[in-house]
């Protein structure tokens, strides 16, 4: 396979096919960890871990799973990696792994590793099924570290606990409750969709003409 | 001690709803929150499924998962509590799977209706999550029962109020890279924002 | 073929089995340091309410340091043996759960919101040339999104709080969750409880006027987070009053 295909397998999921803002998966858990850019982070590692290696197990038996199981199949090497990841964090890294409490469990029913597992890691090479997941659990993290981002330091005005705006700076409340993710999400889609037009959904049915102010440049073309 | 189950019930509804405080099961919660009676079919199918797994969870945990669990087997120092996440999703996809064979056997009118959104509900973290914070809040059999319901009851109740919001939403002018998706988002932002306004009441 | 029975059952029992071989070694392998864990975070918190804790040596030689003892809140006395209780291991929390072992508080007196109370509680003496110098105490009480956990040390006076410190808590991050704060805490150190023999001890709402009369019983309120203040408030009403440590701390003041 070619190298051009493995970048863009890597590549295509970081912006222009992000796994939340344009196929709408794993949002679950990636509202309630952005408060704290230090939580998001290993929360980010540990779905980027779990998704790669759960594509690549996948990918490599892929031709030995039958058809009528294969769901429950995945759902249990997925478990797997996650309790794995549940069970080191426990132990290595006792006070991010209470933080984020049942978040880290609820990977499993992340939508994301589900997703890649089904739609890709089942049909191509353990190689590319590996970097399509990295790509993804990469995607995924850019947007929970902008969200993150833009939370500490608005809100707190701080990054990783650390101050960085000084006494000064009121604390933003309304950024550091958690509904405000959506918002944030919702502005990054705008962003995104700003520059790949071809993203941006249809109206489900077209707004009689009179209500719509004329187009010029249209018309102008029309002369 | 009717009141007790009431505020259990309540709390899960309003102050600690699934879908708007924890934010769980968003992935299908936007997915499927454009039309009312999908929305509805849907939220009806969570209730089910949540009603029955987080008690046969909670059962589950207190009678062999959990430290000392298995005292009546025999073995009173095991703790299999690492094994939480796979029991827990291994039931509720068995669940899922039992209740959609009986369904189309019994009553297959409310099979065809929730027929497709059915094998959707395993990979919900609604459910699943409702099971872990079931655990995590400690509670009793009957507690758990209480909890369940709640649980699905909330989530079902958050979808079909965003499902009413998005119907609306065809008629206003959103600029174009918000559409859809994006403006969904801040929706259920600023709905949630509103059920924040419960916390803090204490049952 | 793929789809003979042989063949799904083979592939499902395979992996399963893989599967359960990975999970049981790891789980098994880690266990110890994940208990060692655990136990340790919630001995930081005490060794930390008390100021005691440095991090440069053994958690558990520096807590072996406390004496522990069990309390009998009805009476106020102190035992280092209550009936077949393994001191060490004694999680008051989990009484809650027996009728027998713990009672529930009625409404009018439960301000902190905690149902239920034990009746022997836990509680860590600091001592000094065989006497007392702090006394390290579990409190909890309900905030906004749930109870809050933590302990509070006060000095032998009985009436100083020498610091206080959180193991649990659900507060939103950043508005409640800022009891977590170091800053804050430092603002209960050397905070008076008791004036005239009743629980004056309070977090008011905003900044503390330290010109005025009683700042000596204030703590500055979390900005935003006025449940969460009002909670940790009451949870220091409630433990120190006459069903908490009250009668406790008056034996203790009798000659100890």
């Amino acid at each position: 396979m070619a190298l051009k295909q493995y970048k863009e397998v890597l590549i295509n999921p970081l912006v222009k096919e992000n796994p939340i803002t344009l196929q709408i998966l794993g949002i679950c858990s990636a509202l309630a960890v952005t408060s704290n850019l230090n939580v998001t982070l290993i929360m980010c590692v540990a779905l980027t871990s779990v998704v790669s290696l759960s594509n690549l197990f996948i990918s490599i038996i892929r031709n030995y799973i039958p058809s009528s199981v294969r769901i429950i199949v995945q759902m249990t090497i997925i478990a797997t990696l996650v309790i794995l990841v549940d069970e080191l964090l426990k132990a290595y890294d006792y006070e991010t792994s209470k933080k984020l409490s049942v978040f880290v469990g609820l990977i499993i029913t992340n939508c994301i590793v589900m997703g890649r597992a089904e739609a890709f890691a089942m049909k191509e090479k353990p190689f590319v099924s590996f970097l399509d997941g990295l790509g993804n659990g990469i995607g995924y993290s850019i947007i929970l570290i902008g969200v993150a981002f833009i939370r500490e330091l608005f809100g707190a005005g701080s990054l990783f606990g650390i101050p960085i705006f000084g006494e000064w700076y009121p604390t933003n409340n309304l950024l550091l409750l958690p509904p405000s993710s959506f918002i944030i999400i919702g502005l990054f889609i705008w962003l995104i969709r700003g520059y790949n037009n071809d993203q941006i959904e249809e109206d489900e049915f077209d707004l009689s003409k009179h209500s719509v102010t004329p187009n010029l440049e249209k018309r102008e073309l029309n002369v | 001690m009717f009141e007790h189950y009431l505020n259990i019930f309540i709390n899960t509804v309003f102050i600690e709803n699934i879908a708007l405080s924890l934010f769980l099961g968003m992935c299908t919660f936007l997915a499927i929150s454009k039309k009312i009676d999908a929305a509805f079919g849907l939220g009806i199918a969570v209730i089910v499924v949540c009603a029955i797994t987080v008690p046969l969870n909670n059962l589950i945990y207190n009678y062999v998962l959990r430290e000392g669990a298995l005292t009546w087997a025999g073995l009173p120092n095991t703790n299999l509590e690492f094994v939480e996440l796979i029991s827990y999703i291994g039931v509720i996809a068995a669940a899922v799977q039992i209740l959609e064979m009986f369904l189309d056997r019994y009553i297959p009118a409310l099979y065809n209706a929730l027929g497709v959104f059915l094998p959707l509900i395993t990979v919900n973290c609604a459910i699943l999550g409702a099971s872990l914070f079931m655990v995590e809040k400690d509670l009793m059999f009957t507690e758990s029962i209480a909890y369940g319901l709640g649980a699905g009851f909330g989530w079902a109740m958050a979808i079909v109020i965003l499902a009413g919001i998005r119907e609306k939403l065809k008629y206003s002018d959103i600029p174009e890279g918000l559409k859809g998706l994006g403006m969904t988002f801040i929706i259920v932002g600023l709905m949630s924002f509103g059920f924040m306004s419960f916390g803090g009441i204490s049952l | 073929m793929n789809e003979t029975v042989l063949k799904t059952l083979g592939v499902t029992l395979v992996v399963c089995l893989l599967c359960s071989l990975f999970v049981s070694f790891t789980a098994v392998s880690l266990r110890d340091q994940q208990n060692t864990n655990k136990l340790n975070d919630k001995r930081i918190k005490i060794l930390e309410a008390a100021n005691l804790y440095d991090d440069s040596k053994s958690i558990e030689e520096q807590f072996r340091n406390l004496e522990i003892r069990f309390l009998d809140f009805d009476t106020g006395n102190v035992f280092s043996e209550y009936k077949d209780f393994d001191l060490d291991n004694y999680d008051q929390l989990k009484s809650l759960r027996f009728p027998d072992q713990s009672k529930p508080v009625p409404a009018d007196k439960d301000i902190a919101i905690i149902k239920n109370r034990e009746n022997i509680g836990k509680i860590y003496f600091s001592k000094k040339d065989n006497e007392i110098d702090k006394l390290i105490l579990p409190i909890r009480g309900y905030g906004l999104w749930g109870t809050l956990y933590g302990y509070i040390a006060i000095e032998n006076d009985f009436n100083t709080v020498v610091g206080i410190e959180f193991y649990e808590h659900k507060e939103t991050p950043g508005l409640g969750g800022e009891v977590d704060n170091p800053n804050w805490k430092d603002i209960w150190v050397g905070k008076k409880i008791y004036k005239t023999g009743d629980v004056q001890l309070q977090v008011i709402k905003g900044a503390v006027d330290q010109n005025m009369d009683d700042s000596i019983y204030m703590v500055d309120g979390l900005s935003g987070a006025t449940l969460t203040s009002k909670g940790v408030s009451n949870m220091i009403q409630y433990w120190f009053s006459d069903s908490g440590y009250l009668k406790l701390l008056e034996n203790l003041d009798y000659g100890s």
